[in-house]
């Protein structure tokens, strides 16, 4: 991992490229991050940053939390995730990392952030598996398929897939197109949606795929 | 929120005529021919409008040799240079689609006159 930043999606919106075609895009408030704390290979046997994103009231937090950052004499974030960066050791505790910096038009980024909650649901809108018939006397609409063989093996396999909670996972859109960066309002416009409601918290790094 | 709409605000144009429904246009496009960029006048009647801001279309309807041609081009486009608009119609519906059934002199739309 070369680049990495904590955002909040605001929301989606089209705009339209130099071509003149429309682009549906996911804007994005991206940082700044802080460095809060810095992992090296004597001290950690690994080496890593961990950044905070969003300021929060010092009242939010409480004291193990405190102590974090008045150690590091940070002002307090909301979150703080960790990021094992090949250059890692680049960083300084206490340097903000802004979206400008590190992304630029033209990247290619993997997003993760926790998907929306649709809670209790069946196996057609959780695994997209097909109904049965809707008529002719199907009697038999959206409910479960066959649950396994009979006598061979006898039991249901572990991971069947049954109706249950979904949603609220983590998810991960990777190969996302970075349309723009605007380094004075931290934003960066990515082609396609991306995980999660409005306002929610997503991580965005380079990414794995492609040849570069 | 606001955030989207400061987006969206920068990409409308602002020296648009009114478009409205029935009216006789030519909108001129941008074509890209090579590396050579001209303009394609196309000519035609708004059976329709969709959408607001950033996001709103217009529908273009012309009979071209005989066949019934529609074109959606969203308002804000950079592709298109200017709209010209040639005479108002006189209308009664947001929505033209009577007008694909129609041959003839009856898909043609009465024109508006301004009223003193």
């Amino acid at each position: 991992m070369k680049k990495c930043i904590l955002g909040k999606k605001i929301g989606m919106t089209q705009i339209f490229n130099e071509d003149g075609l429309s682009i549906p895009v996911t804007v994005i408030e991206a940082g700044p991050c802080t460095v809060v704390q810095k992992k090296t290979i004597e001290n950690d046997g690994y080496e890593s940053i961990k950044v905070g994103y969003a300021d929060v009231p010092e009242k939010r937090l409480n004291k193990p939390e405190k102590g974090i950052f008045s150690k590091v004499k940070v002002s307090p974030k909301k979150y703080l995730r960790e990021f094992r960066l090949v250059d890692a050791g680049k960083y300084e505790v206490g340097q903000e990392i802004k979206v400008g910096d590190v992304f630029e038009a033209g990247d290619k980024v993997d997003i993760s952030g926790v998907s929306k909650g649709k809670g209790f649901q069946g196996t057609i809108k959780r695994f997209g598996q097909s109904g049965g018939k809707e008529t002719h006397g199907s009697m038999y609409h959206r409910r479960v398929g066959s649950m396994s063989a009979n006598t061979n093996p006898a039991r249901v396999f572990k991971g069947k897939k049954l109706p249950g909670h979904m949603g609220v996972d983590n998810v991960t859109v990777q190969n996302l197109d970075v349309v723009r960066v605007d380094a004075e309002r931290n934003l960066i416009l990515v082609k396609g949606a991306v995980p999660g409601p409005k306002g929610g918290l997503l991580v965005i790094k380079d990414t794995v795929k492609g040849g570069k | 929120m606001d955030i989207i709409k400061a987006l969206e605000q920068e990409q409308l144009k602002t020296n648009l005529p009114s478009l409205e429904i029935g009216s006789y246009v030519k909108v001129h496009v941008k074509v890209k021919e090579g590396n050579r960029e001209r303009l394609q006048v196309f000519e035609g009647t708004i059976i329709g409008k969709k959408g607001e801001g950033l996001k709103e279309t217009f529908t273009v309807r012309r009979i071209s040799y005989g066949v019934g041609v529609e074109r959606i081009f969203p308002v804000h486009s950079p592709k298109i240079d200017h709209i010209e608009v040639v005479r108002k119609g006189k209308v009664r519906r947001a929505k033209l689609y009577y007008l694909r059934e129609r041959v003839g002199k009856a898909s043609k739309v009465k024109e508006k006159l301004d009223v003193k």
